[in-house]
């Protein structure tokens, strides 16, 4: 696989999995607001998977389509970042995912709105609105909630808690993340930390939560070298229906 | 339509206002929040769009059971993109409700209890793909028939929901028959899900119209004050005028053997829904009846701590800004 077809890969495996994850909370949300709004999101990333697998699969000229790549993979083939395909779990725990990889997509799609690959810059620049809203929302939620009674700032200070470790993959660069950074300016993932910290730390302050100790991060996601157990039964559920009738036109 | 056998309560109210709210009405004015309303017109209305703006809400659930499954991305955006919308509905028809004075957390209560009811075709399963089809091409299709009606109902703020909704309920519409016409010009299996999807769905759609007129005791009340536009069986005998050509066209059988053109009416004969079935729905034995109450009362307890975490923390933000000034 060349390096653009998996760094695009990635970004598309990256919205894939957590539009797929916010989609399994469909009409299941707090208030009706919520409802409206996790869809909307989810909405907005399997938007975004088609642009970024379409480009992918055209890239790749092996004559398979986005739907193919999101419907045909097994476990192994997928470059999501182990953090977005964790389960829901309660709302704040689906809140505080979303919040702490939204300020990280935010700021890789602001770089790729520069990169010199025109496709790419376009896909970033339509997709950079929208993330914005899903960073605004998720950040006012996590101040909302951890600030809020007893019980939702102990929520989600477990959510932190138990994310955390899921933080630091976001942020390992590699050869093929050198390879776009040479190639076209993509932006490199160790870069992103400092500016990551600076959105990020000011709001789970504000917030009244306290950042995990340790640096250890949990790694194999956006290699495929290790994802966790859960990525293989949210596929099974997204691709049952597209592998048990192959071939067929929906 | 997703109000049904909506019960419609006398009034006791002074002859005089009742005889000059009446003229309003025939003379085609709508009825606005803060103008005199008689006891009876407020509570029925309360009723009516209450269920309806629950029907919106419960009727996530049968769609959203396919939206982790659907078999392309641009399927389960399009999927997403409907319940968003029928969530959307649920919203605009709550605040109409809210400006007869009751609240949107006291007409959830009620639904979750069982006070107020919904559409009985939610409590109907979502077995295959095709029923994605179904639903929006019939059950989409059935609320447009008493939907579109109402836009010029009696009382503004529901006549003027129903102009935002019923644009998008015809895009749902289409969308579901985009998906039958896929099925059904695909494989043999294909064909076969939505056949069974036709077949599961039709008699139930017809119910949706609620009972038949001999067997409708409110309606008299409501047409008159323009709360309800057409009998149940007119809209009923359209809605089938309407689909059995449609049917037709995707080369499906509408499982009715007694189905046939009259010459004479203009119209289809059809069998009527099975209207022991359809009381037993509304009585809680329907086949998913306890699955979605138990899914709504559910996503509404779980959810209790995160209204309640926001609240405090706009309470808190409240205070701050008054210390401020
Ligand atoms: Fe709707
Ligand atoms: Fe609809």
């Amino acid at each position: 696989m060349s390096d653009l077809v998996t760094y695009l890969t990635r970004l598309g495996d990256n919205t894939l999995v957590l539009g797929h994850r916010l989609s399994e909370w469909c009409g299941r949300g707090p208030a009706l607001e919520e409802d409206i709004a996790l869809a909307n999101t989810a909405l907005d990333l399997i938007g975004q998977t088609q642009m970024w697998l379409g480009y992918a699969a055209e890239a790749e000229a092996k004559g398979r389509t986005a739907d193919d790549l999101a419907m045909g993979r097994d476990v192994w083939d997928f470059r999501n970042l182990l953090l977005l395909e964790q389960p829901n779990g309660d709302f704040g725990r689906t809140i505080m995912r979303s919040f702490l990889f939204d300020h990280w997509h935010l700021l890789m799609l602001r770089g790729l709105t520069q990169v010199s690959d025109a496709r790419m810059a376009g896909i970033a620049a339509k997709a950079v609105k929208e993330v914005a809203y899903h960073a605004d929302r998720s950040a006012e939620l996590v101040v909302g909630l951890g600030d809020g009674t007893e019980e939702s700032h102990r929520r989600m200070q477990d959510a932190l808690d138990r994310l955390w470790p899921y933080v630091g993959e976001m942020f390992i660069g590699d050869e093929v993340d050198a390879a776009t950074a040479a190639e076209f300016g993509a932006p490199v993932p160790d870069m992103l930390r400092a500016p990551w910290d600076d959105a990020v730390l000011p709001i789970l302050a504000q917030a009244t939560l306290t950042v995990p100790d340790g640096a250890f991060a949990h790694q194999g996601g956006k290699t495929g070298a290790r994802h966790t157990e859960h990525l293989g039964h949210m596929l099974t559920t997204m691709q049952w229906l597209h592998r048990a009738y192959p071939g067929a036109n929906w | 339509m997703y109000a049904q056998m909506i019960k419609s309560e006398a009034s006791q109210d002074d002859p005089e206002k009742l005889a000059a709210f009446q003229a309003r009405i025939d003379r085609g004015e709508k009825i606005e929040p803060k103008d005199w309303m008689p006891e009876g017109y407020r509570k029925t209305l309360i009723r009516q769009i209450g269920q309806h703006a629950h029907s919106e809400i419960v009727g996530q659930l049968p769609e959203g059971n396919w939206v982790t499954r659907a078999p392309t991305l641009e399927r389960k955006a399009i999927l997403l993109a409907k319940v968003q919308d029928e969530a959307g509905h649920g919203l605009y028809l709550y605040c109409a409700a809210e400006t007869l004075g009751i609240s949107r957390d006291e007409m959830t209560e009620m639904l979750l209890d069982g006070r107020m009811k919904y559409s009985s075709i939610f409590n109907y399963p979502t077995l295959t793909w095709a029923d994605m089809g179904a639903v929006g091409w019939l059950v989409d299709g059935a609320a447009i028939m008493n939907q579109v009606p109402l836009q010029r109902t009696s009382y503004g703020p529901y006549a003027r929901a129903m102009v935002r909704i019923c644009k998008e309920e015809s895009f749902h519409q289409r969308q579901g028959f985009d998906v039958m016409m896929k099925m059904c010009q695909g494989s043999e299996a294909q064909k076969r899900m939505a056949q069974d999807a036709l077949n599961r769905f039709w008699f139930p759609s017809l119910m949706m119209f609620g009972p038949s007129d001999k067997d409708s005791k409110h309606s008299a009340q409501s047409m008159k004050w323009r709360i309800k536009m057409n009998t149940n069986d007119e809209l009923r005998q359209k809605f089938v005028d309407q689909t059995v050509p449609q049917a037709e066209y995707l080369g499906l059988t509408v499982p009715d053997p007694d189905l046939t053109w009259n010459e004479e009416t203009g119209h289809y004969d059809f069998t009527e829904p099975d209207w022991a079935e359809f009381m037993e729905v509304l009585a809680g034995n329907g086949p998913c009846n306890r699955d979605r109450m138990e899914a709504r009362n559910r996503a509404w307890d779980e959810g209790a701590w995160v209204r309640e975490g926001l609240m405090a923390h706009a309470t808190k933000q409240r205070a701050v800004s008054v210390a401020a000034e």
